[in-house]
């Protein structure tokens, strides 16, 4: 399939006065068209930074790209001048935000919020473009959109305004949506209708999604392929079902353990120990290895390259080496990759899935 | 995405305990409140360069009358009117004692035959502006400590009982201040600056009669917004008394409030004796202030520009750095500042 | 928002009258006779001029009649000025003191405005810190001294603008305009910055970029308006600043307003003018705030829609 975003080697950082925050330090992927790229990690993770550096974002006087590019159809989004950048977004790629409670302008009629990006990138009239706001509206579940146009932020429930955010995102048919935890701020039975409502429109309009999230629940749900962040580094990056059923980072490990399911009746759940690793003296070897319970003597000198365990599987520990001792994960993640066919538990008594 | 590794020595694949509590350490010293906020000031060199300046105007409020050839009260009439005149300086040109006298410059020292030095001059009857100056600034300054200081008092001690006990206290409590909130400060400073003797006393109680409300508003909102936070309940759940919440829970929150407040309150304090002094209901003659000297000094302006120039620049400098010192600790304590 | 307003009108009231009271009685326990020649008359005079100001009744009595007239507006009249009425006194003084007030306000304002959204826009550059520097000194510097130093060098030594008084039309009210505008000036300044800021780093802000929106864009279309608004919330402050301001620079440029009579009668203890003058900056003030809470609500439509911010 047809690659529409790269990220090459991207790495970037943060000027503080504490000094230098290396927030992102070597980040690779890519991103399909047409489908759903999720990247999980905590807080800190770095997850947020890299779709915000995707869309030149970050505030220019204390962030710097130190190197790396990323791939827009060909295009360096890093090279290209601030006006450039304007005409990229909202019109191909656009952003939905965590909190669609502060996320609106609250003194401006959602009307105005939604034609702005139609009337800045395509060439529509006034009354053009309120049509299409409306249809838009329509579009993402709003009832009475003729009447809703008018009104302000504040009229407007929290899974509301998020439609309306989607809404804003979607006015241009953007080549790629980045999701920014989307579904965080809103209540349980909110967040699986906006995740709906999300599947159902790329489905209508054929855009790529980058979703940030933290909660793999959301992630089973709505991602084709996962990206696992840790310490402003990829560990891990594959499919769904390779992710779940087959992880291989340690750190992977713990988050799927921390999760809770109700198929592994566990009584006490997972709690990963100790903090991320300070960004602004990271560690030198693995980051997450001074909280992990497999952590090699080789962890502590150097950084694991990526090993490659499937066409689509990537995992960046040295667990993969080949001189590695062979460790049990544990036993939930054992359970897990009974079911996928290729892993090393697998027991061939159910297909995957 | 290199599978051809280079070889690595076979020990570094040995598996490693990690000490669970090495991860759990935290790389960065641990800084206590106050440390951190010292931290933060001393890399603001505006707030910096502020404390030295109120420091240097502090010690000359308390030592300058005293360290002139010449004190503040004795009119010497022969001596009246004399520019500043300083030792080493005159013979650069500047504070060399000459001043304009019917449109000319001429040396008024030797006119007068004075053999004397008045550092920064005399005024019409003929007193030191030197020991005059620092005379009115302590003035000034006590005023302003004092009334900073009563408004402190009551704003916190009225703010707190009305925040913390809530309820009817509270909602007695608030209506009163409401009402007085809509008492303009400056008709309530006129109106008591006018019925009482004028004086010292007169204007610290003017100041204070509605200068204490604005603390007690701040203290109050703060109150409610850490009475009722996780840590003061957890505490009262552990039945810690009314006292140790006052004092080891909230009072340590707020006093970064009260601190950035009261140094605005003081230039707020400083301002107002300098504005009654100067349309007429301050302090009465022969007392010194900032606000009268600059009254009179107002008054020879165009003859005797000296007079007004250096009680106008001690005030505006005290002025300003207690707004610059307020500002740097407002930005060192307000944790929403942090990075 | 109508019960916002009535509660509001209503406090408003209340505070109007205990200042009213309080300023009566105040005035009855000043030591001495009001009247400025007391000293030169002998008693059958002093009783008979007591008497034609009301003097000779009961406190009470006085009392009554005083709320009473006040309820029409009548503030009484004046001990200096031969019995003029003291509301006709402060109207025809009204003139200079509002053109003065309402031109320092709008150039303090305007240029506080300007220099807070470039402060706020090219925040830690050398003009954020420019106009930070300009916007303490207007803090700090007494209006008093910095009027002083205008008509020193601008109207004494320079001789560009007139020196005091009211004589040269519009050019008389220039310097004194400026005077009082740096009060307004410094506030606007220094709260337009934070505000900016602060709505620059918030999430519809991001929001806007990611659209696409210019950095022009951005600023003027939404971050502006939502930085202007709480501006109102400052303008009770500000409008006492201005009588404060005001009563010194008119004095200083002998300005005919109401600030120049109010001192006046201070030195010569015209109680009736300082009652009256007193009284009228308190309805002033007290309806500014007002007017600025129903304002806000006006133009913050989280406010107008949802009915009353309290």
């Amino acid at each position: 399939m047809e690659k529409i975003l790269e990220v090459k080697d991207l790495q970037l950082s943060f000027h503080t006065f504490a000094g230098e925050v290396k927030a992102i330090r070597g980040v690779n992927f890519d991103l399909l068209k047409g489908e759903t790229l999720a990247i999980v990690g905590e807080s800190g993770s770095g997850k947020s930074v890299t779709t915000k550096a995707i869309m030149r974002l970050l505030p220019e006087s204390s962030s710097e790209f130190k190197s790396g590019e990323i791939l827009f159809n060909g295009k360096d989004l890093t090279k290209l001048t601030d006006k450039e950048m304007q005409k990229i977004r909202g019109k191909d790629i656009s952003m939905i935000f965590q909190d669609p409670m502060t996320s609106l302008n609250p003194t401006m009629t959602i009307g105005r919020q939604i034609t702005e990006p139609l009337l800045k990138h395509q060439k529509v009239g006034k009354t053009e473009a309120k049509k299409i706001a409306v249809d838009l509206l329509r579009m993402v579940g709003m009832p009475k959109p003729e009447l809703r146009i008018k009104q302000y932020p504040h009229q407007f429930s929290g899974g509301q305004r998020q439609r309306i955010v989607i809404a804003i995102a979607l006015a241009c048919n953007p080549q790629i949506l980045i999701a920014d935890e989307p579904t965080t701020a809103l209540d349980v039975t909110i967040q699986a209708q906006i995740l709906e409502l999300m599947k159902d429109l790329q489905k209508k309009i054929d855009t790529s999604i980058i979703f940030i999230t933290h909660d793999l629940g959301v992630v089973a749900n709505v991602a084709d392929r996962v990206a696992v962040m840790y310490g402003g580094r990829i560990v891990e990056m594959g499919t769904v079902d390779e992710i779940f059923y087959n992880p291989q980072h340690p750190y992977t490990w713990g988050l799927l353990s921390s999760m809770p399911s109700l198929d592994t009746a566990e009584e006490k759940l997972y709690a990963i120990p100790g903090t991320p690793p300070d960004l602004l003296d990271p560690p030198k070897g693995d980051a997450f290895a001074l909280r992990s319970e497999y952590a090699l003597a080789i962890d502590m000198e150097q950084a694991p390259p990526v090993f490659q365990v499937s066409d689509t599987h990537f995992a960046s520990t040295w667990l993969l080496h080949p001189d590695a001792p062979k460790v049990e994960p544990p036993l939930s993640i054992i359970e897990r990759m009974k079911k996928f066919p290729g892993s090393r538990y697998y027991e061939g008594v159910r297909t995957n899935g | 995405m290199t599978q051809n590794l280079e070889k690595l020595p076979a020990d570094s694949f040995k598996r490693i305990t990690i000490d669970s509590s090495q991860a759990e350490k935290i790389s960065k010293p641990s800084l206590s409140f106050w440390q951190d906020a010292w931290l933060r000031i001393r890399k603001n060199k505006a707030a910096i360069v502020s404390m030295v300046i109120l420091l240097l105007i502090l010690i000359m409020a308390l030592i300058g009358p005293y360290i002139g050839p010449h004190d503040a009260e004795t009119q010497t009439i022969t001596h009246s009117n004399l520019p500043p005149k300083v030792p080493g300086f005159e013979k650069l040109g500047i504070l060399d004692g000459i001043g304009t006298l019917g449109g000319t410059e001429v040396d008024l020292y030797e006119m007068k035959k004075v053999d004397t030095y008045y550092w920064f001059g005399t005024d019409g009857l003929g007193r030191d502006m030197f020991a005059r100056l620092w005379e009115g600034t302590q003035i000034s300054l006590f005023i302003a400590f004092v009334a900073a200081a009563i408004d402190v008092l009551i704003g916190v001690l009225y703010g707190g009982i009305s925040g913390y006990y809530g309820g009817r206290v509270d909602d007695i409590m608030q209506r009163i201040v409401e009402i007085l909130y809509g008492i303009p400060n400056l008709v309530v400073v006129i109106l008591m600056s006018l019925v009482m003797k004028p004086g010292i006393t007169a204007i610290i109680i003017a100041i204070t009669l509605t200068g204490w409300i604005g603390m007690s508003r701040i203290v109050r909102g703060q109150v409610l917004k850490y009475k009722n936070q996780e840590f003061v309940l957890a505490a009262r759940t552990l039945g810690a008394s009314n006292n140790r919440i006052i004092g080891k829970h909230l009072l340590p929150n707020i006093l970064g409030v009260i601190i950035i407040n009261t140094m605005f309150t003081i230039p707020g304090a400083i301002f107002f004796e300098a504005f009654l002094s100067f349309i007429g209901l301050g302090l009465q003659a022969p007392a010194a202030s900032l606000g009268t000297l600059i009254n009179d000094g107002y008054q020879l302006m165009q003859f005797q520009p000296h007079i007004l120039l250096f009680p106008a620049l001690v005030l505006s400098m005290l002025m300003i750095a207690f707004n610059l010192l307020g500002d740097g600790l407002r930005d060192a304590l307000d944790p929403k500042m942090k990075d | 928002m109508a019960k916002y307003i009535l509660k509001r009108v209503f406090y408003m009231f209340i505070t109007l009258f205990l200042i009213a009271t309080a300023t009566f009685f105040l005035m009855k326990t000043l030591p001495g006779s009001p009247i400025s020649s007391a000293s030169k008359l002998n008693p059958t005079q002093l009783a008979a001029v007591e008497a034609k100001y009301g003097l000779d009744q009961p406190i009470p009595v006085q009392y009554g009649k005083y709320m009473a007239n006040l309820a029409q507006g009548d503030l009484g009249n004046s001990y200096q000025f031969k019995g003029a009425s003291v509301t006709d006194l402060i109207l025809k003084r009204l003139g200079p003191s509002f053109l003065l007030g309402a031109q320092g306000l709008i150039l303090g304002i305007s240029i506080g405005i300007l220099l807070g959204m470039i402060a706020a826009l090219r925040q830690n550059t050398i003009w954020d810190y420019g106009s930070t520097f300009i916007a303490i000194l207007g803090i700090s510097i007494p209006s008093f001294v910095f009027a002083s130093f205008l008509q020193y060098w601008i109207a004494v030594k320079w001789g560009v603008l007139p020196v005091a008084l009211w004589n040269d039309g519009w050019k008389s009210s220039i310097l004194p305009s400026i005077a009082l505008a740096m009060g307004p000036l410094a506030t606007g300044a220094r709260f337009i910055r934070t505000e900016m800021i602060e709505v620059l780093s918030s999430d519809y802000i991001t929001l806007a970029k990611s659209k696409g929106a210019t950095g022009f864009e951005v600023a003027f279309k939404h971050a502006f308006r939502n930085a202007l608004i709480p501006l109102v919330t400052v303008m009770g402050p500000l409008a006492a600043g201005l009588l404060t301001g005001s009563l010194v620079i008119e004095k200083i440029f002998a300005i005919p307003g109401i600030g120049e009579q109010f001192v006046k009668a201070i030195m010569v203890s015209d109680f009736s003018i300082i009652m009256g003058t007193t009284l009228f900056f308190s309805v002033f003030l007290v309806f500014v705030i007002l007017l600025v809470d129903i304002l806000y609500g006006i133009i913050d439509p989280r406010i107008r829609l949802s009915g009353g911010n309290s």
